[in-house]
């Protein structure tokens, strides 16, 4: 009986060990360039390692069992007559209650870290006055947020390209630029059907809907060249709806900022 | 006074056509009807698996240049369409639930014989009539999802007719559903207990419950999708003032359900399969119903777990996280206990144990990146991307297909009187276990790295994963060989199968095989214990 449980103990440990293990140290995900990233990626690693202590204990049962319990050539007869074991039963439905409940509450930390449970358009009374209503998007801001914020850019989504158009200088744009280490909010509507705003290395996404304006918004916390990934099916061209968000440092943003600004036009 | 509902005098036999030609007549006799799903279902099968392998040939290289891209969107659609509504809905509900409920519950037939011969045959022609519209100027190709505004603005004819076409199967199943539920409840042999039920009874019925609460949901939203198209009305189109966001509610309302009308069945054939083969009664009979039941009410709750990057209000997505992922529960209280009934056992390595087995490990893992995609902030990166087409192909295929597959090899002896092979069987079973893996698995790491799914070409730097997918995809396609010969070779040469050759003690084995055309010579056998293995026979009750 002693012996039994060493070697339960043991493959159990095993089991742990090598899951941390891989958990620590295959990396699944790109790189990370925003505020958002790390803090998914964090998310991810707790999934992934929990997933794979899962997933190895079930296989090591499984292949376990048909090996250990096969039938040899000579035996007859049945296996023992066991039909249930309350306690046992009792234990395997609180065990996952109990992780599938912290998992949850975990990731609804981390969503709330990301910004994505703060309330849009608290004012409620300016809502019913406005015809447009806005739609939660992930890291939301309100309207004010986004109009103090000098970084507000409308995106516009159509078959099959973007266009970012920053208002503060009056242009639009077929590539988006931003500077590192800034909020950046968007409001991003369709023109015809829907499509979705995803940056991989920022680990975001959200559809932009026809009809009903959504916002995003992101900090992007590396200079570098990242793929803006259309992710709902939009047409035959789907696959070819990209563009390019440009992270860059402060001073080279201003730089295209400027060459690109309209002057102001008096009338 | 009790209200029955008697099977009518199912056959008039003199007029019905003889061997196997039956099986082309509007036959009433369950278990013909059960070999017409069956053996329809698989042809639809074929097609949808070569179109998968186009959609993979495509693929195996970054450019759009196997097929243009409208007729990409075309094949992917019909697809995902013939795959669902055509293959495994009609196979684990239709085929193994009509083949087995009225033996299960101790009938001669199924509560409405005329009812259940008119949902088969709904199905050939609406599948043909989906089939034909791929070649009619303009095929669907919006995905199976059919989400407006592209299905409204998309070429229309096709769309139309793939909107008839869902109608026709989703009428179908509900007529299929309403006779397994009448049939379970009230075509009872007397004596038979309700938590003696053998478990796909179980899972029949809580499938049938979800069929028949969520399929008109879908009927209504469909219709209310071709009035948008046809008579410009505005329901679901954004430019005539509707919201598009609201279709997607009501779409889901119907397709999460979906997912457990495909999974529940196949959970309760595996509950028949593993304790025959193991020798040993089915662990935990009372936590399997409840955990079916507890998986029917969470599953109907759960839909906007499609929707977290549609715009949904922040409660709303806290909300469906938790439900979902607390499906985990009973679902992993179902692993638990086929585990436990494979402990302790005497194992026969057969093709039926190897494909039970497969189907646990495989979902196992998919339904690990289940939980993982209910969470809102993981979902969010990896939504739309060949992360979630890595997933569902782990439930669907890895979970229902091979349940399909171990189905198929515990009843042959039944329905035919012969046995398969097993060394084809085997044979089999190892290529489709490695096809799929590696067709499948890679394709996590495609979504989370940046592949979107629904694509014909794609960034240069996944070439090589995906030559890696489509090479699994190719073993998939030839495991289909192995299986096919070894069908035709034992249908005409097999060994003599016996009435019983698993020793079971189920009811569908205490008649010959090939049952005769009411089920029993005399009387239905009352079983009591239908796992009572490892018993003396004076011992079960
Ligand atoms: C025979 C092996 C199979 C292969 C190689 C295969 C492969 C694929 C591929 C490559 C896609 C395209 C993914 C995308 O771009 O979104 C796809 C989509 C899909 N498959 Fe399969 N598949 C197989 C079997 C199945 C089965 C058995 C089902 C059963 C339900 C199924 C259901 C679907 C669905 C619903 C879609 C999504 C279609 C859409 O986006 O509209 N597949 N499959
Ligand atoms: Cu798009
Ligand atoms: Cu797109």
């Amino acid at each position: 009986m002693l012996n039994k449980n060493i070697y339960l103990i043991l493959i159990i440990s095993l089991v742990f060990s090598v899951s941390f293990w891989i958990g620590f140290n295959v990396n699944l995900l790109p790189a990370e360039a925003s505020i958002n990233a790390p803090i998914y990626d964090e998310l991810f690693k707790i999934l992934f390692i929990i997933g794979l202590i899962i997933f190895i204990g079930m296989t090591i049962a499984v292949i376990y069992s048909l090996f250990k319990f096969r039938k040899r050539n000579d035996q007859i007869g049945d296996g023992i007559a066991l039909e249930g074991n309350l306690s046992l039963e009792i234990v395997w439905t609180i065990i996952p209650s109990i992780i599938v409940l912290l998992i949850g509450l975990y990731s609804y930390n981390i969503y709330d870290r990301m910004g994505g449970m703060k309330e849009l358009n608290h004012n409620h009374e300016m809502m019913s006055s406005n015809t447009e209503k806005i739609w939660a998007g992930i890291s939301q801001t309100s309207d004010n947020e986004i109009a103090i914020n000098n970084l507000s850019i409308e995106v516009s989504a159509m078959q099959f390209a973007f266009l970012f158009n920053y208002p503060k200088g009056n242009f639009i744009s077929g590539e988006l630029h931003v500077p590192v280490d800034q909020k950046v909010s968007m409001k991003m509507e369709s023109k015809d059907v829907i499509h979705a705003f995803w940056v991989p290395e920022f680990r975001i996404k959200q559809d932009i809907i026809p009809g009903q304006p959504t916002i995003l918004n992101f900090t992007p916390t590396k200079v570098g060249k990242y793929p803006i990934i259309c992710a709902e099916l939009c047409g035959p061209y789907h696959g070819g709806m990209r563009a390019s968000i440009i992270v860059e440092e402060e001073s080279d943003y201003n730089e295209w900022f400027n060459k690109n600004k309209k002057p102001e036009v008096n009338l | 006074m009790t209200i029955s509902i008697d099977p009518q005098k199912t056959n008039n036999e003199s007029l019905q056509p003889k061997g196997w030609l039956r099986y082309f007549s509007f036959s009433l006799d369950h278990k013909v009807i059960g070999i017409q799903y069956l053996v329809c279902g698989f042809l639809f099968y074929l097609i949808g698996g070569t179109l998968a392998s186009a959609i993979r040939i495509e693929l195996a290289s970054p450019m759009s240049d196997f097929m243009p891209r409208d007729v990409y969107n075309q094949v992917l659609t019909l697809h995902g369409t013939i795959m669902i509504f055509l293959w495994i809905v009609p196979v684990v509900n239709g085929a193994f639930g009509n083949y087995l409920i009225p033996f299960y519950v101790g009938a001669r037939d199924m509560a409405f014989p005329r009812l259940n011969a008119v949902a088969f045959w709904l199905i050939p022609p609406s599948g043909l009539m989906l089939v034909a519209s791929y070649f009619v100027e303009g095929a669907a190709q919006a995905g199976w999802t059919a989400y407006p505004p592209l299905s409204i603005t998309t070429p229309q004819s096709g769309q139309i007719i793939w909107i008839m076409s869902v109608l026709l199967l989703g009428g179908s199943s509900i007529f299929g559903g309403i006779n397994f539920i009448a049939t379970i409840i009230k075509l009872r042999r007397p004596g038979l207990k309700l938590m003696r039920l053998p478990m796909y009874c179980w899972a029949m019925l809580g499938t049938s419950l979800l069929v028949v609460l969520s399929t008109p949901v879908l009927a209504g939203t469909l219709i209310l999708l071709s009035f948008d198209i046809i008579a410009n009305t505005g329901f679901f189109n954004p430019v005539l003032g509707g919201n598009v966001v609201v279709y997607q509610h009501l779409f889901w309302f119907y397709s999460h359900p979906a997912v457990y009308i495909m999974v529940l069945p196949a959970f309760g054939l595996v509950s028949e399969i593993l304790p025959v083969h193991a020798r040993k009664p089915l662990f935990g009979y009372t936590t399997m119903v409840f955990s079916i039941m507890g998986i029917v009410v969470l599953g109907l709750v759960v839909w906007a777990h499609h929707m977290f990057t549609s715009g949904t209000p922040p409660w709303m997505r806290l909300f469906f996280t938790i439900a979902t992922a607390f499906i985990a529960v009973p679902t992993g209280i179902k692993f638990f206990n086929w585990v436990a009934t494979l402990w302790g056992g005497k194992i026969s390595i057969n093709s039926a144990m190897l494909f039970s087995c497969g189907f646990i490990i495989n979902f196992v893992f998919g339904g690990i990146t289940g939980v993982a995609l209910a969470q809102v902030p993981f979902d969010i990166h990896v939504h739309d991307t060949y992360f979630v087409v890595a997933h569902f192909h782990y439930i669907v295929y890895g979970g229902t297909v091979f349940i399909i597959f171990s189905s198929i090899y515990h009843w042959f002896p039944k329905v035919t009187g012969k046995m398969l092979n097993e060394k084809l069987g085997i044979l089999h079973f190892a290529i489709t276990f490695i096809g799929f893996n590696l067709c499948f698995a890679p394709q996590h790491w495609l979504g989370l790295n940046g592949m979107p799914r629904r694509v014909a070409e794609y960034d240069p730097q996944f070439q090589f994963v995906n030559q890696i997918s489509s090479l699994g995809a190719l073993l998939m396609a030839i495991s289909t060989i192995p299986f096919l010969i070894n069908v035709f070779l034992s249908v005409r040469n097999g060994k003599d199968a016996g009435d019983n050759p698993w020793n079971a003690l189920t009811p569908e084995w205490l008649t010959s095989s090939p049952p005769p055309v009411e089920n029993w010579e005399g009387e239905a056998p009352l079983v009591e214990e239908p796992y009572g293995y490892g018993k003396e026979i004076s011992e079960r009750k």
